[in-house]
């Protein structure tokens, strides 16, 4: 058996939305070098939609993988819809993950609700949806 | 291209050793403990696969024991250490910080059990100083158990002088040589050692059988209770086509392991210079008291099982210390232990060539590691970060 499904080794291999987005709305980062894993998610929302999305992931396959998949899930996306990203959609999403990198799902999801809160704290006219 | 780069893991079986086992499984499938004289054919060449392993390490064939293999091997010399330590009210054991686990869970067993372990600390190079061995020695110490060669990153230790103060002191002194063996010269007699392990599958031959040597009057403690096999020492019928196969690949290993060491050195520093050129890398452990197979790097500002994952892509089956690459939260603790912060310790690699490597290989790896580690590093938030000035490189 592979340790990945194969879902999870595409988005491994081709990673969709790598980047830096330069003038982003919001940018959250998660984790630390530490314990392996780093997560940066960029937004650019515009009207409450997300309109671009950028990832940087310094951490193992299915943290790279959990970033690709959590970006593709927001991407165009309101922004109300996107503060409901749950870690176990962005798992499910990737056909599961093996139990001892759950976490890198719920980095992906901390990851995405921190670039809102970033977005939220510099547009304070606007109003985060509860 | 596929490239098997991961010989401290395990080793391909050698011809000779299938050839060797194939008539212990067809043919001479008798139990060696049978008296009729189709037992007595399976003990017989149980004898003679002891007599010549006994000989490629300097030892007496009766001071070598079968096992399933290296972990077992190290269980049982700790624990019989520790018994007769105990007998004598000797309960301190000396190791140092980079055994592998075989070793160290053992040690643990015993220290919940009252025994006390010191873990000698090794320098940047994954080298134990002698000096803070001897420093480390008391009264009751009644074993000192330090690795021939480490698995990780393949540093050699100075046994001989280990040996020695052991042998001078009166206390017992095991190797785990589960590297060592096979692939660099080594003696008992010579060097002193006490009690050996060793694992057939690390030197071309089967998995699942392995040795340890007791040297002479050192009484052994039993892990398997059971029959009389191996004088008493471990019960249950013996792995003849197994042992068979460990002894010719043993004979094989040690009979080239002259020409192996040298050739396989040379393609390990062409790999060494190669991936040196790599900017924020850096070999682990010392570059010439090392496993001639041995490479071992860190690259700041990548992640190990990514960089695995990828290079398995490019047919490369190679291992890492990272975190996530043995399911636990920390790095390789053999890192650590030398000196790497777990930021630069998630992103390591571990290369072991095998003997049929060639240098179109050895570059082709090069090739491989350099775009690999370049291109994980593009979209890495911690390159990003140290080339940006936030923070400062390692390495």
């Amino acid at each position: 058996m592979a340790l990945y499904s194969e879902k999870v080794m595409d988005h491994f291999r081709n990673p969709r939305n790598v980047g830096v987005i330069e003038d982003a709305d919001g940018v959250g980062e998660v984790g630390n070098a530490k314990c392996g894993d780093i997560m940066k998610i960029y937004l650019k929302i515009d009207d409450d939609v997300i309109t671009d999305v950028k990832f940087e992931t310094f951490g193992c396959g299915s943290a790279i993988a959990s970033s690709s998949m959590a970006t593709e899930l927001i991407k165009g996306k309101p922004v109300s819809e996107a503060m409901e990203l749950t870690n176990k959609a962005v798992a499910e999403a990737l056909d599961g993950l093996p139990d001892y990198k759950m976490h890198c799902s719920v980095l992906a999801e901390e990851a995405i609700k921190n670039a809102l809160d970033d977005y939220y704290e510099k547009n304070p006219d606007k109003r985060k949806p509860e | 291209m596929k490239i098997y780069a991961d010989n401290a893991a395990t080793t391909k079986i050698s011809r000779t050793a299938v050839e060797a086992m194939l008539p212990y499984i067809e043919e001479f499938y008798g139990n060696p403990s049978s008296l009729y004289s189709f037992g007595q054919k399976a003990k017989e060449a149980l004898e003679t696969a002891r007599a010549s392993i006994a000989e490629c390490i300097g030892a007496q064939p009766r001071e070598i024991i079968f096992t399933s293999g290296g972990s077992e091997a190290d269980n049982q010399a700790i624990l019989s250490a520790a018994a007769i330590g105990k007998k004598s009210g000797k309960m301190h054991i000396i190791s140092d910080q980079i055994e592998h686990h075989a070793v160290l869970h053992t040690l643990k067993k015993l220290e919940k059990e009252g025994f006390s372990v010191t873990y000698l600390p090794v320098g940047t190079d994954g080298i134990v100083k002698v000096e803070d061995l001897r420093a480390a020695i008391h009264e009751d110490t009644c074993l000192v158990t330090v690795m021939y060669a480490n698995n990780e990153i393949g540093t050699i230790q100075p046994i001989n002088e280990i040996g020695k103060i052991c042998r001078e002191k009166k206390i017992i002194f095991h190797t785990d040589a589960v590297q060592a063996v096979g692939h660099i010269p080594v003696n008992v007699v010579d060097e002193s050692i006490d009690m050996l392990s060793a694992s057939a599958h690390k030197f071309h031959g089967p998995k699942g059988v392995g040795f340890l040597y007791a040297r002479k009057g050192i009484r052994l403690t039993n892990l398997i209770e059971g029959g009389a096999q191996e004088r008493g020492r471990r019960a249950g019928t013996e792995n003849v086509p197994g042992i068979v196969a460990m002894a010719a690949a043993f004979v094989e290993s040690v009979g080239h392991i002259e020409e192996n060491a040298k050739r396989a050195a040379a393609l390990r520093d062409r790999l060494i210079a190669g991936l040196s050129e790599i900017p924020h890398s850096a070999l682990n452990g010392d570059a010439v008291k090392r496993l001639p197979s041995n490479v071992n790097f860190c690259f700041e500002g990548i992640e190990g099982e990514s960089l695995l994952l990828l290079l398995d892509d490019k047919g490369i089956c190679a291992s890492s210390g990272s975190a996530c690459t043995s399911g636990s939260l920390d790095p390789s603790h053999v890192l650590l232990a030398i000196g790497r912060v777990h930021d630069v310790a998630h992103g390591s690699l571990r290369l072991t060539l095998g003997d049929d490597a060639t240098e179109e290989e050895v570059d082709y790896i090069i090739r491989s590691v350099k775009e690999v580690v370049e291109y994980l590093r593009g979209f890495s938030p911690v390159w990003r970060d140290l080339c940006a000035g936030k923070g400062n490189f390692i390495l």
